[in-house]
């Protein structure tokens, strides 16, 4: 009993724990990715970098208010300056969409122009991320670091293997659901939901019954702008900031939406989920696992590692290709928000 | 025919020829190469985008592929890593291709369903973990084989004149089993394949250590010209520089730099004459009717996904041969330092802005966009140290300003792709129209 309790404690360490904090991440993210594409029609490969750029001014925001001594206890002090961060990229879209954006969307344009103009901005954002905080690493997490420490744990329940609960993600956890449940309840219940859900699954049906082009559009990157925002903030909490690697889960979170099928928000936490488990679980070296559930003898000589740590980007992309030749409309159908 | 681009392509010239007189040949003839092997690249790309609407952002892992061929090409085999490991990977290789066969032959044979999705997993899960069984001793004995000089088999020994021809032939045969699973996408989804792709070729060359050193490097590739060294130690190449009043240690640079831009100019040239012809051709015409209306192409009997996937390998293979050319500039190859914003993005900066469909527009924008892009670094920090010149020497945003001046370079090609879509969206030389202007009837 004791051996099977000590591996689910490695497994729930190393796998469970990170994954569901990471899954909710890649969620937040694939989440903004979808609603741009149910909306507007395009992958957007600017989101990334929009992320970078959010994390970046709530980063700012948090050295500022740390210089003036104002925190949050026990929480990171990085929770008070998200809306700040928000309400930044929240600008940046809306000129970015007022100023690009829009002028192609009038002129109705090939989806792809708008996949080029993305990487523009993509383009455009990078630099300019880098150029305000240098491409450097940046740790910005205050407050209390651990909710149970691996030591703890093992005192408290008697195992020999500890598992480590760290602030950030249970807060990610948190903010996640929160995030999440909102967003749902504003696309269900509001008006202004429902126009956007309607705009994405009929757009000339949805301007015959009145429903405003523009305003949709513009809800629709504020709402991208926060959840890009809150994804980065997380992720950079939990992790650390880097430009250069926010740029990186760009991949992940693609894969992420299209696994869940591309325009569908459930299907985007799924795959979310489904990204994040699959990269852990596959580069995870299970022998400390395997030592404690098989008997003596059956003990494997090697890590049990079915593939290196470096191969994570690699996994997400495998999935996504095998995704899209068994099963190319996601896990959840059709293009609805 | 337009007087636009000859005065476009003579502007250039001009401004290289300016460069050159006032910083310094040396430099000049820097830039020029990194001009024309970025010119290959964006032929590449044009083919794929311009001619047949393929949107491929993966340019860098085929680059990068082309500089796995120059190191395996042309560095000397290592034969101790050989004896080591050559028969664990040699075996697991056996075990993949074997796996391969089975797992397709199941499947031909088994009704689909439930079970052969079963079977063929299985099938290929037994084949991994025997194939990790013989691969993992192998590689495990050639990266211990002194590990800091070498640590891997080596490559041929071979000139690596011929890793141009390898590398084009390596990033074909991936192109074609990319092409084979990603070509029916549609186009964003395509370009998000295509730049997964990428990353995992990178990430290959990263970890393997076995076959690349990873990110150890290989330096020290064989060049195809000679040393400047040697020159400076040649009487005929000094007395020939003294002839002409140039020190012989910068004459011995720009010699090289010379005699590579000879090669670069030649692979450009043999290139673009085939792909010019190629265009022309009735192979051209069909592939513009693909672009331009699927639909309508597939109706008058065209092979759509045939078509794409030839012009796929094919534009995939010229990206091959100019990464294997920029590896031997280099004379290193250094998976760490492919980034998909310059291997890829740039390459897609520079077709737009010098105007896909027309090979002479790309090439153009190859040379303008690589010109401002090495350009733009110094001028930055030119600038910002012009700017804030009043707040003193020792001023913290002074300092921060140009020590982040280098990354407004970045901005700056966003901006232009932007604007270059915006305001000039066929490109500096657009694609020429074929169709004669409708004449109207006669009365």
């Amino acid at each position: 009993m004791a051996d099977i309790l000590n591996a689910l404690a490695v497994f729930g360490n190393f796998v469970a724990v990170p994954g569901i904090a990471y899954g909710s991440q890649l969620a937040l993210g694939a989440l903004g990715i979808t609603l741009i594409y149910a909306v507007l029609r395009f992958a957007n490969f600017a989101h990334g970098d929009t992320m970078a750029f959010g994390t970046m001014a709530a980063i700012l925001g948090t050295w500022g208010l740390q210089a003036a001594g104002i925190g949050l206890g026990p929480l990171p002090t990085a929770l008070l300056a998200l809306p700040l961060g928000i309400a930044a990229t929240a600008g940046l879209v809306l000129l970015t969409d007022r100023y690009i954006y829009r002028y192609h969307r009038a002129r109705r344009s090939t989806p792809v122009t708008f996949v080029i103009l993305s990487i523009g901005v993509m383009f455009v954002l990078n630099g300019l991320v880098r150029f305000v905080i240098g491409p450097d690493d940046q740790r910005f997490a205050d407050g209390e670091r651990f909710i149970i420490r691996a030591r703890d744990f093992e005192a408290l329940t008697g195992l020999e293997e500890g598992l480590t609960i760290r602030t950030t993600q249970l807060l990610t956890l948190v903010v996640a659901v929160a995030v999440v449940a909102a967003l749902f309840w504003f696309l269900r219940r509001t008006r202004t939901g429902k126009a956007m859900r309607a705009f994405s699954d009929n757009e000339d049906l949805a301007l015959l019954s009145g429903v405003d082009p523009d305003r949709v559009v513009r809800v629709t990157w504020l709402i991208a702008a926060a959840l890009a925002t809150v994804a980065g903030v997380l992720y950079g909490l939990d992790k650390s900031f880097k430009p250069f690697t926010y740029f990186q889960l760009l991949l992940p979170m693609f894969a992420a939406a299209i696994v869940g099928g591309i325009g569908h928000p459930v299907g985007a936490i799924a795959g979310g989920f489904v990204i994040a488990f699959s990269e852990l679980g596959l580069t995870y070296a299970y022998k400390r696992v395997a030592g404690y559930l098989l008997p003596e003898p059956w003990a494997p000589e090697g890590l049990m590692q079915l593939l290196g740590t470096d191969y994570k980007f690699a996994i997400s992309f495998i999935i996504l290709v095998v995704v899209l030749l068994v099963r190319p409309t996601g896990l959840f159908r059709g293009q609805v928000i | 025919m337009s007087l636009r681009a000859p005065l476009l392509y003579l502007g250039m010239a001009a401004v290289l020829l300016l460069i050159g007189w006032l910083q310094s040949w040396s430099v000049a003839l820097s830039i020029v190469n990194l001009c024309l092997i970025s010119a290959v690249m964006a032929l590449g790309v044009n083919m794929q985008w311009g001619y047949a609407g393929l949107f491929n952002v993966g340019i860098m892992g085929f680059a990068a592929l082309g500089g796995v061929a120059a190191v395996l090409v042309s560095m000397p085999p290592v034969a101790a890593a050989w004896a080591a490991g050559a028969g664990g990977i040699g075996l697991a290789a056996l075990a993949v291709a074997l796996t391969a066969v089975a797992a397709t032959a199941l499947r031909r044979r088994l009704a689909p369903g439930r079970w052969r999705v079963l079977a063929v997993t299985l099938v290929v899960l037994l084949g991994y973990a025997l194939a990790r069984r013989a691969f993992d001793p192998g590689a495990e004995a050639i990266e211990a084989v002194d590990p800091a000089l070498t640590g891997y088999l080596g490559g041929l020994g071979l000139p690596i004149l011929l890793a141009w021809l390898v590398g084009g032939l390596f990033a074909a045969g991936a192109a074609w089993l990319v092409g084979k699973t990603a070509l029916g996408l549609r186009s964003d989804y395509l370009a998000i394949a295509t730049l997964g792709i990428s990353e995992i070729i990178l990430s290959v060359l990263k970890n393997e250590d076995w076959l690349t050193r990873g990110v150890k490097n290989v330096t020290g590739l064989p060049r195809p010209v000679p040393y400047e060294i040697d020159l400076q130690a040649a009487p005929w190449f000094v007395a020939r520089a003294e002839a002409w009043g140039i020190d012989p240690v910068e004459a011995s640079s720009i010699a090289v730099k010379l005699a590579y831009a000879g090669l670069f100019l030649a692979v450009l040239v043999v290139l673009m004459w085939l792909a010019e012809r190629a265009l022309n051709a009735p192979w051209g015409r069909m592939m513009r009717a693909i672009r331009d209306n699927e639909t309508a192409a597939e109706a008058m009997g065209k092979d759509v996904t045939g078509r794409h996937l030839e012009i796929f390998v094919l534009g995939s293979a010229v990206v091959g041969i100019a990464g294997a050319m920029l590896t031997t500039l280099d004379g290193q190859f250094t998976p760490g330092s492919y980034n998909p914003l310059r291997f890829t993005f740039l390459i897609w900066v520079m077709v737009i802005v010098g105007g896909s469909g027309n090979n002479w527009g790309a090439v153009f924008g190859a040379f303008l966009v690589w010109l401002v892009w090495v350009e733009a670094e110094p001028a930055g920090r030119w600038l910002m140290g012009a700017i804030t010149a009043g707040l003193g020497e020792e001023h913290w945003l002074r300092l921060h300003l140009i020590a982040g001046a280098p990354h407004m370079r970045m901005v700056l090609m966003g901006a232009i792709l932007i604007l270059a879509l915006r305001f000039s969206p066929k490109g500096l030389i657009p694609e020429r129209p074929r169709t004669r202007p409708a004449r109207a009837p006669d009365c």
